[in-house]
């Protein structure tokens, strides 16, 4: 198999910009929404630092009243009213942004979600090769996770940080511009704390991250073999390696949590060494009069330096979040933005008639009739011929490998007639199951190399191809859903009927029927609670009812014993009756009766023949039929 | 369960307890804060003092660092505590599951054992430095801003009186009801995950049948169904928001509009007022974090139940007190044994099995998958502890053994066979930890493994990388053997150990055994007759009960089940290779 191509945890976003621009390009239909987003994140917080301005004034108003003794509450009550209006068109305008948001995020993530996925059936069987399950699988946990707490939490937190920033500071800029020199020393040390806090800690949770990775695969890898463990009664060195790697972790985690833990504190503390500097200045310039300085003024200044740290704080707590969401985006997009399987066949499959004078035709309003046919429209003259699906199947010369520069084929040709079992034979690597990932087209090959009932396989639709085969594999892969759809699944409008009578052919009617709920017994986690042995018995039953002209087994028995096997012999043998069948297989008893059994090595065939005459020729055949050489 | 849980903070103790204590030093300053600010004001503008203006303003400014100090002391003992913490929790569920025999290990599952030592901590660790972050803190701030406001002015202080119960009322409500919608969501979330699971899994089934359409629509209902629950739980969680900022406005208006009345009717002084703005914000605030504590804890509860269920998992087979430390000889016999996975005797794997095999012996046992061949071989080196009657080995029952001296005595070939990471070497020392070089390559030649191995690049120091993936499934086969060769057993058991090795090195490794362990009581499992039918006695097993038991010949004879099997296996070969019944499979 081709290597991996790994996907790290802790990756930085390469390209921020058009990550951003990429996830807002999901937000379609919603810009009433977000525009409305945008109006209340400012009403929200322009109305937090009104109120706080609205102080000085009401403060101003009761000192003069309190010395002058004539207290002018008309104007006290208004500014007061005026107040209360603000606050609450804030707190209004925060309960509608984030109402919005939230629709726009759930909705955001869902298509994200959904255009993941899709983009995922379509690709090539070679890209999950090269990827596996664990890391694409993390794409709709961790990295949808992230992305999911950016865009409900973040983004507006972001703007709301940035308009309270600037109207705090253009305020605090209005009311004095003297004490604003402090703000501006402030922000520089500010911005140097937050640097230097963050970039360790950005590097601290790198490390904790590889950590982790190693403490987990240590777990997993002990917890699976566990019962070697037990046998071996090795755990008391499984204890004291792991105390080891446990410790590691410890190191970095504590390192990467420490400066996560002190940014907070440090960051809302030098905004109290702020307001005290400013208490100084500030009073001292009150009681000089100096500037204009009022105590209201003084006051709301004050709520200024503390309002003013605040979104500071929490965007540089975000930095991280946002940084590691953006890089599980990128990720995200990269496969969305994945080739899909390539396919230029044209080459349609059709139900067809027989019409009188022998000749096939397309059936009146696609009637399924028994007889299929590939309808092939010609290019060069604008005809179109029906040619009848028999499941003859042709390689001519055909070399293939996984990557350009390994091949695993090295020169097939070979020769299925309609009908016919065909069987491979070798060792794991030899090429077997390469073969038939070529008939179904899982894998390209060059032009003209594979035919198919006559025509060159790469122009049929893989759809369509695919349909008329059946494929049984030797890992058999159930889906959650009741014995009856799981059969069903080889052809989606099966009657019931249709799948008992495939059961009945795998002979797995019996086993379903003493189930708990028959066939209706709900299956789960790809079938767990059936043994190895049922569930390959199921996926016999699931090819059989798709009931198409050429059929895969690929190790279809390997699980059953031999027993088992032997009572379903009769079953497989009527499946089997009337399709071009391949057959691969370790356990040569399988494979015996075959017409033509091809020993594979090294991606060459280099025994072909019936059992009888492989046997007589002495070769390799012959030796792995008396277990004179091993498979492995 | 929680205090089950706390006590594994161990040494961590003091950091735990520090963290808080320092987080109450910051408390206090940020509270006192505006006290002084307050006296600024008062007793310093409105006076006209420079001087006391700057005296307080420099202790503010050393009150701020104090803080600064505290709060990030708070930081690092916080996360000292909280990790310390997760890595003892980590630990101590390894160690345990090292103990656990192996019922436990499936009632567990091993996917999900990995899940509880590394996600569930996690989750346990952020909840729990959350916890020794704000549990202090908010509670601490709230009485202490509180306590400063009523000595301010008792009756402006009614204020909080108000606000204070109805968010605290809001937010549980809204914390109530949104409980049960977040477990809602977190199920459908899970399910849309298994889908994705599984689709990965049999992406070639998907294509094969052409079912590409069918998935996506099944997938987009079920995003679409989490859309919708989430919408559905965060919606009112969105609420504490703008209730928050609510209570807040409402406060300050109204200590505005009666603390104007106060200052202008001379019973309070404007520097008070101030104060008492930000103890608002102080109080309010504290009230939901406190919120946010409880919710992390509801979240982290799940993960806490599921590391507390493995930590009191009783282990159900341990050594006794007194145990027998040596293994006389490598008999063995069941009396009047049963067994069942779930302790049920109306569920039994083994019924009513005796048996005598004397030291030496060499054992076959066949039978169909199910048959309980495994659950048999299983009692011996006691992973499993008999459900009735007794296992004898040596002369002496099983239970009466010490685990590490029965096992090591009784070396067990499992059928689902591991390899760990690390080189052939290392992988076949866990045999024997002081083997010698000499050792290894005599026990890898009985298992006619020594000739591939020295084929490999690096000889005995190949790599074999995780799960042992850079050899075949033969070659994993016959370096199991010889890694339990190395034990030197008096018993030595073969779990279908040899099912992907070709039929001639099948029998050259029991030729070598034959010649090299003749005092080795083997039992050998095998779904071939020709891997056994040389053994002295071979037990054909049905339905968790001995079928037949003797020599293949007389087998041949007697035993129904066993003709078939060696019927089935025989068949084709007949006409070609008469007396040669062996294939090759994997």
């Amino acid at each position: 198999m081709p290597p991996r191509n790994n996907m790290k945890p802790g990756e930085k976003p390469k390209n921020v910009g058009m990550i951003i621009k990429r996830i807002f390009s999901y937000m379609y239909g919603f810009k009433i929404h977000f525009f409305l987003v945008v109006l209340g994140v400012i009403f929200s917080a322009a109305a937090g630092i009104a109120g706080n301005a609205l102080l000085s004034p009401v403060i101003d108003n009761l000192v003069d009243g309190f010395k002058t003794g004539e207290w002018d509450k008309g104007a006290f009550v208004t500014l007061l009213c005026v107040m209360a209006g603000i606050y609450i068109l804030g707190a209004l305008s925060t309960f509608m942004y984030q109402r919005l948001m939230m629709t726009v995020s759930t909705t955001t993530l869902m298509r994200i979600r959904n255009d993941l996925f899709n983009k995922m059936e379509t690709l090539p069987i070679k890209y999950f090769d090269k990827h596996t399950n664990g890391e694409l699988m993390s794409l709709y946990t961790n990295d949808t996770d992230t992305l999911r707490e950016m865009l409900s939490n973040s983004i507006a937190q972001v703007i709301s940080s940035a308009i309270t920033i600037v109207g705090v500071f253009t305020l605090m800029l209005c009311y004095s511009w003297l004490l604003t020199i402090i703000v501006v020393v402030m922000l520089f040390i500010i911005i140097r704390v937050i640097a230097a806090i963050g970039s360790r800690s950005s590097r601290g949770f790198i490390a904790q991250q590889q950590a982790l990775g190693a403490a987990n695969g240590y777990i997993e890898e002990m917890i699976d073999g566990q019962k070697v463990v037990k046998v071996f009664t090795h755990e008391e060195k499984a204890v004291e390696e792991f105390d080891k790697i446990n410790e590691r972790l410890c190191e970095a985690s504590t390192r990467a949590n420490t400066f996560a833990n002190i940014l907070m504190p440090i960051m809302n503390n030098l905004s109290y060494l702020h307001y005290a500097a400013t208490a100084i200045v500030g009073g001292i310039m009150t009681v000089n009069g100096f500037g204009g300085m009022t105590i209201g003024r003084l006051v709301s200044y004050l709520q200024f330096t503390r309002q003013f740290a605040q979104p500071i704080t929490q965007v540089s707590q975000q930095i991280n979040a946002v940084l590691t969401a953006l890089a599980g985006a990128e990720r995200i997009f990269r496969v969305i933005d994945e080739e899909p399987e390539a396919d230029e066949g044209y080459v349609t499959l059709v139900p067809a008639v027989r019409t009188a004078d022998g000749k096939l035709a397309e059936s009146e309003g696609g009637k399924h009739t028994g007889i299929w046919a590939w309808k092939h429209p010609h290019q060069a003259d604008g005809t179109v011929t029906y040619e009848e699906v028999r499941g003859h199947v042709e390689f001519d010369d055909v070399y293939f490998g996984y990557e350009p520069e390994k091949t695993v084929l090295n020169g097939i040709s070979l020769y299925a007639d309609a009908g016919q079992k065909i069987a491979f034979v070798g060792s794991t690597g030899a090429g077997k199951t390469t073969i038939t990932n070529l008939i179904n087209r899982f894998y390209d090959v060059p032009d003209g190399k594979i035919r198919y009932d006559g025509i060159n396989i790469n122009k049929i639709k893989k759809s369509d191809l695919r349909r008329s085969q059946s494929v049984v594999l030797q890992d058999t892969h159930l889906f959650t859903g009741t014995v009856m759809d799981n059969i069903r699944y080889g052809k989606l409008d099966a009657t019931d009927e249709e799948v008992y009578a495939a059961a009945k052919l795998a002979n797995a009617h019996t086993f379903i029927t003493h189930l708990e709920n028959g066939y209706d017994t709900m299956l789960t986690a790809d079938g767990a609670n059936l043994s190895q042995g049922q569930r390959q018995l199921l996926a016999i039953a699931r090819a059989a009812v798709a009931d198409p002209p050429v059929l895969i087994l690929d190790e279809a028995t390997s699980s059953i014993d031999t027993r088992t096997e032997a009572l379903i012999e009769k079953g497989m043998d009527s499946l089997m009756e009337g399709r071009t069948v391949f057959v691969i297989a370790h356990r040569l008893s399988t494979v015996r009766n075959s017409q033509a059994i091809m020993v594979l090595e090294y991606g060459k065939i280099i025994e072909r023949g019936s059992h009888d005459q492989l046997i007589a020729q002495k070769g390799k055949y012959y030796q792995l039929y008396t277990g004179m050489f091993e498979l492995s | 369960m929680l205090k089950k849980l706390l006590s594994y903070v161990g040494k961590y103790k003091k950091q735990a307890i520090l963290s808080p204590i320092t987080i109450a030093g910051e408390v206090i300053m940020e509270v006192l804060i505006p006290l002084v600010m307050g006296h600024i004001i008062d007793d310093g503008i409105q006076k006209g003092k420079i001087g006391y203006v700057a005296g307080m303003g420099l202790l503010m400014v050393g009150m701020a660092l104090f803080s600064l100090l505290f709060g990030a002391l708070a930081g690092r003992l916080s996360a000292v505590a909280a990790v310390g913490f997760a890595k003892n929790l980590r630990g101590a569920l390894f160690r345990k599951v090292q103990e656990f025999s192996f019922a436990n290990v499936d009632r567990f599952s091993t996917a999900s054992l990995t899940t509880r030592l590394t996600t569930d901590v996690t989750n346990v660790q952020n909840a729990f430095m959350m916890f020794i972050r704000t549990a202090i803190r908010a509670p601490f701030m709230l009485i202490f801003a509180l306590v400063m406001s009523i000595k301010i002015n008792a009756r402006l202080s009614l204020v909080f009186l108000c606000a204070v119960p109805v968010l605290g009322a809001a937010i549980a409500l809204i914390m109530v009801n949104a409980h049960p919608r977040f477990k809602a969501m977190l199920t459908l979330y899970d399910n849309m995950n298994s889908k994705v699971q599984e689709n990965l899994i049999g992406i070639r089934v998907v294509k094969a049948f052409v079912r590409e359409d069918h998935e996506k629509k099944k997938f987009t209902g079920s995003t679409e169904d989490v859309r919708a629950a989430q919408v559905r739980a965060e919606k009112l969680v969105i609420m504490t928001g703008p209730i928050m900022q609510f209570c807040m406005y409402a406060s300050i208006i109204a200590i505005l509009w009666f603390g104007g009345h106060m200052i202008t009717g001379g019973t309070m002084e404007s520097g008070q007022l101030s104060q008492f703005i930000t103890y608002v914000g102080q109080i309010l605030m504290s009230l939901m974090m406190l919120s946010f504590m409880f919710m992390m804890f509801v979240i982290s509860r799940a993960s806490i139940q599921r590391i507390y269920e493995v930590l009191t998992e009783e282990v159900d087979i341990v050594s006794p007190e007194n145990a027998e430390k040596t293994v006389s000889d490598g008999s063995v016999k069941f009396r009047n044994v049963s067994f069942s996975y779930f302790k049920d005797m109306n569920n039994l794997a083994l019924e009513k099995i005796d048996l005598d095999i004397a030291s030496g012996e060499t054992i076959g046992i066949i039978g169909g998958t199910g048959s309980s061949k495994t659950s048999l071989v299983q009692l011996i080196p006691r992973l499993y502890d008999a459900t009735e009657g007794e296992v004898l080995v040596g002369g002496r029952n099983v239970r009466d053994y010490d685990l590490g001296a029965l096992r090591d005595n009784v070396a067990m070939v499992l059928q689902k066979n591991v390899l760990f990471s690390g080189t052939i070497k290392e992988n076949l020392k866990w045999g024997n930890e002081n083997a010698t070089d000499q050792e290894i390559e005599t026990a890898c030649k009985q298992a006619c493994a020594h000739d591939f191995i020295t084929g490999f690049p690096d000889g005995y120091e190949q790599d074999l990388g995780q799960g042992g993936v850079n050899v075949s499934g033969g070659q994993k086969q016959r370096l199991c053997i010889a890694r339990a060769l190395l034990k030197k057993p008096k018993i030595l058991i073969l779990d279908d150990s040899t099912s992907a090795v070709d039929t001639a090195t099948d029998a050259g490794i029991r030729k070598a055994f034959r010649e090299n362990l003749g005092d080795t009581t083997t039992f050998i499992i095998a779904q071939r007759i020709s891997s056994v039918q040389d053994a002295d006695r071979i037990i054909v097993m049905d339905d968790g009960k001995i079928a037949d038991i003797g020599t293949h010949e007389q087998l041949l004879e007697t035993s129904e089940i066993y003709r078939e099997v060696y019927e089935s296996q025989q068949k084709g070969s007949q006409d070609d290779q008469p007396g040669n019944g062996k294939e090759a499979e994997e």
